[in-house]
């Protein structure tokens, strides 16, 4: 944000979430900057000069947030990954949300907006080339229609990103982000025994949560604008991440794995869709140069550090 | 895995037990120079340790099944960006291993080259991760110009599949060439080196019964004269390779077929002369 701008409020989206808390925290050492939180769940411990907004993103409350005219910037991370919920209710949290948000930025004019998406929006295909870059088709909903949501919100903000010329719009597209946080790749890698698929062992790129959020701060400078791939200190086989975690590995034959895994998640011993499964199957690995150019992004964390962070209370 | 660790483990007890020196291979292995991470693996899922598992086993087949030959191998340079471009037949890929065992063992230092595979084989067990910890990688063209950009070797064999499964009656008649290569030297301004393999097409005299691939789906079903009739062992043919000097096309990598496919002849051209010295000096197909 420029610095003459008298507008310095960040507005951040689901704040209360694991990784909200480690962007609020990354945003918080930026002296002169208004942190305000938009998540419909409380923020208990949250630092005194952080105003939180236990509201609804779809609701009037949250439209009055963007209408004062102070906030200088939205950070949107506020998407639901919760596998159990209702498919309409997770549909219109994420993407009618992420539509009204993008309404509001527009008719007021918040010079910029930073929209957290992932990489697994490609999707895992065993013709993927090793890897993809940001002009690669979005086919993560093409063999699995839960993904639709993701791919949606993605196409949705770089809409956005061509049609609202006088809004700085950045789309993040994060690797698998490992830490603290409560997302299914971390949550994966903190199962013991882990299952795997008999016979492969994709390669993996993973991100620190710290790193995510650095990457956040980079987009907020003025001028960045545009689709970056975000990608963390390099590529491992899935399986050097959990002999360094100390796992214990189950490895199922693959033509019995969707069937196990699907009964395993409609009796609730399981919280992961059939879909995910293609992650520990194929490659998803994108190019980050794109970001290390324009933005001056570099991820801090080791591999070593990156990995071990899934096992770091938060 | 626990199956592919406790493998490895017996492995490395029976290494222990030989207390054999370091040998070539692996002195090889240690000398090649490669850019993995701290845990020993590449962008391309390479991984140094196994690398040498693989390249014993290249090797024997090189130097004891096949008894390879190969002639002029100081045309592969020792660094810098390099396509090799060679004839394929034989229904499994052996000329592909043996090519790349000749760069590996044949010059004063190890040339890794990496040859692009199928698209089908990341969804078989195994194979999926097995062929990418040997250098091997998925046949994307953005795959292929990312590695050259980065100064690597890389084989192609532009017949593909159609050269791969052609009967016994047309050895050594090489199919139409892809373009594919051509269009990527040219936009990386690679160098080609022409590869010609003897005794490959030999390696499995088949025939290929067309109507039986088409009902079971797969792109060719060959039969072998020979038990177990699929011909997924091959015969110890002698392979002969001669690496010709390298070819340098100019223009631009986006013009008509015609004219890329005029370049592409030229090396099938080189190829087929190549071939044609070499079957004229060998003696037999066996020795």
């Amino acid at each position: 944000m420029s610095s003459g701008d008298a507008r310095r409020t960040v507005v951040v989206t689901g704040i209360a979430g694991r990784l909200g808390r480690v962007v609020a925290r990354a945003l918080h050492h930026v002296p002169g900057l208004a942190i305000h939180g938009l998540d419909r769940r409380p923020f208990p411990a949250r630092p005194k000069d952080i105003v939180h907004h236990q509201v609804d993103v779809r609701s009037k409350k949250a439209r009055e947030i963007f209408r004062t005219g102070e906030v200088a910037a939205l950070v949107h991370l506020g998407l639901m990954h919760d596998p159990r919920a209702k498919p309409a209710d997770v549909y219109s949290w994420n993407v009618a949300g992420t539509q009204k948000l993008l309404e509001y930025c527009q008719a007021y004019r918040i010079p910029k907006v930073v929209v957290l998406s992932s990489a697994d929006v490609y999707g895992p295909r065993p013709e993927n080339p090793q890897f993809l870059t940001e002009d690669a088709p979005l086919l993560a909903a093409q063999r699995f229609p839960q993904m639709r949501d993701l791919v949606e919100i993605d196409h949705l903000a770089s809409t956005f990103l061509w049609k609202a010329r006088d809004v700085e719009t950045v789309v993040l597209r994060p690797v698998h982000i490992l830490g603290a946080v409560h997302n299914a790749p971390s949550n994966y890698l903190r199962l013991d025994p882990v299952p795997r698929l008999l016979g492969f062992d994709p390669m993996v790129q993973i991100i620190h949560e710290r790193d995510v959020a650095a990457a956040i701060l980079a987009a907020l400078a003025p001028g960045a604008r545009g689709i970056y791939n975000i990608v963390g200190p390099g590529q491992v086989p899935l399986s050097v991440i959990l002999r360094e975690l100390g796992r214990r590995t189950i490895p199922i034959p693959h033509p019995l794995a969707r069937p196990l895994w699907s009964t395993a998640f409609r009796l609730g011993l399981s919280s992961y869709p059939v879909a995910e499964f293609d992650f520990i199957r194929y490659v998803c690995m994108v190019d980050g140069s794109r970001a290390a150019r324009d933005l001056g992004f570099a991820a801090r964390a080791t591999l070593r550090e990156t990995i071990l962070a899934v096992d770091t209370p938060g | 895995m626990a199956v592919t660790d406790w493998l490895r483990r017996r492995f490395d007890q029976v290494a222990a037990r030989r207390q054999a020196p370091p040998d070539e291979v692996s002195q090889r292995t240690t000398a090649l120079a490669l850019r993995d991470n701290e845990y020993g693996y590449d962008a391309f899922g390479l991984g140094r340790a196994q690398l040498e598992t693989a390249v014993r086993t290249a090797g024997w087949f090189y130097r004891h099944y096949f008894r390879a030959e190969a002639h002029g191998v100081e045309h592969v340079p020792a660094t810098g960006r390099v396509l090799l471009v060679a004839n394929h037949a034989g229904q499994l890929p052996f000329d592909g291993m043996v090519i790349a065992a000749a760069c590996f063992l044949e010059p004063p230092t190890p040339r890794l080259v990496r040859s692009m595979i199928e698209h089908f084989v990341p969804t078989v067990p195994f194979a999926s991760y097995l062929l990418a910890r040997w250098g091997q990688i998925i046949g994307t063209p953005e795959n292929c110009r990312r590695l050259l950009d980065d100064d690597e070797a890389i084989l192609v064999f532009p017949e593909g599949a159609r050269g791969i499964s052609k009967p016994f009656s047309r050895r050594y008649q090489l199919a139409p060439f892809g373009l594919g290569f051509m269009r990527l030297a040219l936009a990386t301004g690679t160098p080609i080196v022409p590869v010609a393999v003897v005794g490959s097409e030999e390696q499995a005299p088949a025939i290929n019964l067309k109507r039986l691939a088409k009902l079971v789906g797969a792109p060719s079903f060959p039969l072998v004269p020979y038990p177990p009739f699929i011909p997924i062992v091959p015969l110890p043919v002698k392979y002969r390779l001669y690496f010709g000097p390298a070819m340098t096309f100019t223009g631009d990598p986006d013009d008509d077929d015609e004219v890329i496919a005029d370049k592409a002849t030229a090396v099938k051209r080189r190829i087929e002369s190549m071939l044609h010295l070499g079957l004229q000096e060998r003696k037999h197909v066996f020795w």
